[in-house]
C-alpha cells in the first residue's frame, strides 16, 4: 500500500496532541506512525506522521490539518530528501544455547545490547521503518518478551527547513 | 481599568459589537450573570428555557446577520446541553460563541459537581476551543474566538471559563472589534485553466451554496451566469442566496430539489461550483453523479476541494474576489440549444407539478408566500415540513431561510427563529411539523415572555412524516415508531404557554388565520391539520442517481 510522511510544526500546548489525533480519528485517516517530541523552539512541537494512502488522502490530510488553529507549517518527507529514523527496543529471552545466535543478528541489523541478564536480552536499534519490521521479523525465531518503537522521525538534508518551506509554500 | 474576570467576558462581548446574547444561569457562571445584570442596558441577554434553544437561538442570530451569535452556559449539563446546538452551527458554517462557565481551576480534573470536560467533548464539533487559564487571557481569547468564528470558512468556538478566572481582576483596556482574516481569490494561475475550462463549455450549469451567501457574491454570481448563459441552481444551504424569482434560478437540486434544477445539473457539461461541498444527499451515488461534465470548484476551504468528488479545477480562495478575476477573462456566451432544453426541463417539472386543492402542503406555504413577501426570515425544523419548505418558499433576500442542513436537528427552529426575528427586528415565521416542534416547544415560553412577533406555522400530520415516507418507499410500509398518535392539543398548548393560536383545516380558515398572525404581538401558532400520507417529491432515493428520481407515488 502507498504511504506518506509528514512534519507537522504545532503550537506547543497544553492538549495539542488531542486535538490532531481527534481530527485523524473523526476523519478516518489511517495513521501507521506517530511521534511528537521537542524541537528547536519552546512554542513548538513536531508531530512527525506516516499514513496509508496516495496524492488525494494526502491532499486532504493537509488541509485538514491546517485547518487546526494549532497547526502552523507542514512539510512532506520524501525519503529521497530527508534522513528518517526509527528507534526500537526488544526484550528477548536469553538461554545459553541461543546466545550466539541472537548475537550474530543483533549484529547483522546494527543493534546493540543494552541490557543483558542471565534470562533476557534488550536490544536496541536505530534504523528506518522497514530494516526495523526486517529486525523483528528476525527476532520472532527467538521468545520475544516485549518490543517498543517511536514511530518514525525525520529532517530535510542540507539547510532547509520546515518553516522555510512553508513560507516558500 | 481593573475589572474580574466575568467584568472582562461582559465588556468584550460589547466591544465586538454583539447587542443580544443567549443563555442560561447556573453556579459556575453566576458571576457572569452579575456581570450581565451589572451591563443590562448595553447587552441584552434573553434567557431561554433550555441551553440548547438559547444555542439555536445564538445560531439563528448569526444566520441572519452574518455577525457572530453568542450562547452562555454553565458548567456541566448546561454546557452539555449546548452540544446539539454546536454541532448544528458546525455543520452549517454559522459563526457562533459559546462560553461556558467551569469549576475553578484548581478542582478541574477531580470530578467536581457538575465538572464536565467540555472542551474535550467539543472538540470534532468547533473549530477550535479554550480552557481559559488567567484572567489577563480572557479579553485576547474571547476576541480571538470572535476571530476564529468568522474567519474563511466560518464556524462554532467554544470558550470555557474556570470560576476562579471569572473572579481574578485584572486590567481590561477596549480594543475595537476583530475583524475576519484577510480574503484571498484563488491563484492566478488556476483562475486562467477554470476561464479556459468554462469558455469551451456548451451547457454550463452554475451551482452554488451557503459559501456565496457568506461571501457576498451574490452580485458576481448573478453576472456570471449572465456572461456565459448559464442556468443557476443551488443547494439547500444556499436557498434564499439569489431572489428565488430570477429567471436562470432553477431552485434548489438534491434528493428533493426540483426536477428542472438536478436535471440541468445532471445533463450540464461544466458545473461551477460555488461554496458548496457536494454532501452526499446532493450527489447521490458519486459514481454515477455528473458523469458528463467538468466541475469547477471554488471554495474558501481547500479540504472541500478534494473530499467528495475529484474537480477538473480546484480553486481555494474567497468566492467574490475569484469570480471577480474570473469574470473578465470569460467569453460573452448564448447556449440557445441548452437554454431550450433548460425550458423543456421546467415545463416537464411544471407539467409535474402538484395542482390538487385543498389543505396541501403546497398551498399551505403558498399562503404564507402571500404574507411573507419574500421579505421576511422563514425558519424551519427538520423532516418534510422543512423541504417542502425548501421548496415553496419564495425569498428576495438574502439570510432569511433558516434552517438546519448538515446535521439535520429537529428541534433547531424554535430558537433559530427566536433568534432570527431579535437580529432582523422582523417578523419571523416558523414552520414546523408535530414531530420537531415537540422536541423544543419549551421555547414558547422565551417567546411569549420576550413578546417576540413569531408565526408559527405547524403542519401537523400526526405522523414523523420523512421516516414514515421511507418506511412507505423503502420498509414494506413497517411503519415502525413513527404514528405518533398523541393527545397533544396545540393551541391549548400555546394558550398554557402564554400565547394565542388556532387549529385551521381548509384554506379559508389558514387564510384568516395568517392575518391575524401577522398582527400579533407576540407568538402565534397555527396547527395546519394535513394529511399522513402526503409525501415528499420529487425524491432521489439515497444512494441513487438521477436516472432513479421518483416523481410520482402510487396511482
Amino acid at each position: 500500500m502507498n504511504s506518506f510522511t509528514l512534519a507537522v510544526l504545532v503550537r506547543n500546548q497544553f492538549g495539542v496532541l488531542n486535538r490532531v489525533t481527534s481530527m485523524f480519528r473523526r476523519r478516518r485517516f489511517n495513521i501507521t506512525s506517530l511521534s511528537v517530541s521537542v524541537t528547536e523552539s519552546d512554542v513548538k512541537s513536531r508531530i512527525t506522521i506516516t499514513a496509508d494512502g496516495g496524492g488525494r488522502e494526502k491532499d486532504q490530510l493537509i488541509d485538514q490539518l491546517y485547518k487546526l488553529p494549532v497547526v502552523v507549517s507542514i512539510a512532506e518527507i520524501k525519503a529521497e530528501d530527508c534522513v528518517l529514523a526509527e528507534l526500537l527496543l526488544l526484550k528477548v529471552q536469553n538461554k545459553p544455547e541461543l546466545r550466539s545466535d541472537i548475537h550474530a543478528a543483533a549484529e547483522a541489523f546494527g543493534a546493540k545490547i543494552v541490557d543483558y541478564t542471565r534470562d533476557s536480552v534488550v536490544l536496541q536499534m536505530v534504523g528506518n521503518a522497514r530494516n526495523i519490521d526486517a529486525f523483528i521479523e528476525v527476532m520472532q525465531d527467538y521468545t520475544v518478551l516485549e518490543i517498543c518503537r517511536t514511530g518514525v522521525i525525520s529532517l530535510e538534508r542540507g539547510a532547509m527547513t520546515i518553516e522555510k518551506k512553508a513560507e516558500i509554500y | 481599568m481593573r475589572l474580574s474576570g466575568a467584568d472582562i467576558i461582559v465588556r468584550t462581548i460589547i466591544e465586538q459589537g454583539t447587542k443580544t446574547v443567549f443563555g442560561y444561569p447556573g453556579g459556575q457562571i453566576i458571576n457572569v450573570y452579575d456581570s450581565l445584570y451589572k451591563y443590562q442596558d448595553e447587552l441584552r441577554h434573553v434567557l431561554c428555557a433550555h441551553e440548547q434553544g438559547a444555542a439555536h437561538a445564538a445560531d439563528g442570530y448569526a444566520r441572519a446577520t452574518g455577525e457572530v451569535g453568542v450562547v452562555i452556559a454553565t458548567s456541566g449539563p448546561g454546557a452539555t446541553n449546548l452540544v446539539t446546538g454546536i454541532a448544528t452551527a458546525y455543520l452549517d458554517s454559522v459563526p457562533l460563541v459559546a462560553i461556558t462557565g467551569n469549576v475553578p481551576s484548581y478542582q478541574l480534573g477531580t470530578d467536581s459537581f457538575q465538572e464536565i470536560d467540555i472542551t474535550g467533548i467539543t472538540l470534532p464539533i468547533t473549530k477550535h476551543n479554550y480552557v481559559v487559564g488567567s484572567a489577563e487571557e480572557l479579553a485576547d481569547t474571547i476576541r480571538e474566538a470572535y476571530k476564529l468564528a468568522l474567519s474563511d470558512r466560518p464556524g462554532p468556538v467554544l470558550v470555557d471559563v474556570p470560576k476562579d478566572i471569572q473572579i481574578a481582576q485584572c486590567e481590561y483596556e477596549p480594543l475595537s472589534p476583530v475583524c475576519a482574516d484577510q480574503k484571498k481569490p484563488a491563484k492566478d494561475v488556476r483562475i486562467e485553466q477554470a476561464a479556459a475550462c468554462i469558455n469551451l463549455s456548451h451547457m454550463p450549469y452554475v451551482y452554488f451554496g451557503g459559501g456565496l451567501i457568506n461571501s457576498d457574491a451574490e452580485e458576481e454570481l448573478l453576472d456570471l451566469a449572465e456572461k456565459i448563459d448559464a442556468p443557476i441552481g443551488c443547494s439547500f444551504m444556499g436557498i434564499s442566496g439569489v431572489p428565488t424569482d430570477h429567471p436562470r434560478f432553477l431552485g434548489m437540486q438534491g434528493m428533493h430539489g426540483h426536477y428542472a434544477s438536478s436535471m440541468a445539473m445532471h445533463q450540464a457539461d461544466c458545473i461551477i461550483a460555488l461554496g458548496v461541498r457536494f454532501n452526499d444527499r446532493v450527489t447521490g451515488n458519486r459514481e454515477r453523479f455528473a458523469t458528463r461534465s467538468q466541475i469547477v470548484h471554488i471554495d474558501i476551504d481547500g479540504a472541500e476541494l478534494s473530499k467528495n468528488v475529484s474537480p477538473a479545477h480546484a480553486l481555494r480562495g474567497d468566492l467574490k474576489l475569484t469570480l471577480q478575476k474570473l469574470l473578465p477573462l470569460l467569453e460573452p456566451k448564448e447556449h440557445p440549444k441548452w437554454q431550450s432544453a433548460i425550458d423543456q426541463l421546467k415545463n416537464d417539472e411544471r407539467w409535474s407539478m402538484d395542482r390538487r386543492d385543498g389543505m396541501t402542503p403546497r398551498n399551505v406555504l403558498l399562503a404564507l408566500n402571500r404574507y411573507t413577501g419574500g421579505k421576511l426570515p422563514v425558519a424551519t425544523d427538520v423532516g418534510q415540513h422543512q423541504m417542502w419548505a425548501a421548496q415553496t418558499c419564495v425569498f428576495s433576500e438574502k439570510r432569511r431561510f433558516i434552517s438546519s442542513g448538515g446535521l439535520g436537528t429537529m428541534g433547531f427552529g424554535m430558537g433559530a427563529a427566536m433568534g432570527a426575528q431579535l437580529a432582523t427586528g422582523q417578523r419571523t415565521v416558523l414552520v414546523t411539523g408535530d414531530g420537531s416542534f415537540g422536541m423544543c416547544l419549551n421555547e414558547l415560553a422565551t417567546a411569549v415572555h420576550e413578546r417576540i412577533p413569531l408565526v408559527i406555522l405547524l403542519l401537523n400530520n400526526g405522523v414523523l412524516g420523512m421516516v414514515r415516507q421511507w418506511q412507505t418507499l423503502f420498509f414494506d410500509k413497517h411503519y415502525s415508531n413513527t404514528v405518533l398518535d398523541r393527545a397533544t392539543d396545540f393551541v391549548a398548548l400555546s394558550k398554557a404557554f402564554g400565547a394565542d393560536g388556532v387549529r385551521v383545516t381548509d384554506l379559508d380558515g389558514l387564510d384568516s388565520a395568517l392575518s391575524t398572525a401577522f398582527k400579533s404581538d407576540g407568538p402565534y401558532l397555527i396547527e395546519c391539520i394535513i394529511d399522513k400520507d402526503e409525501f415528499v417529491l420529487p425524491m432521489l432515493p439515497p444512494g441513487g442517481s438521477m436516472d432513479d428520481i421518483i416523481t410520482k407515488v402510487g396511482g
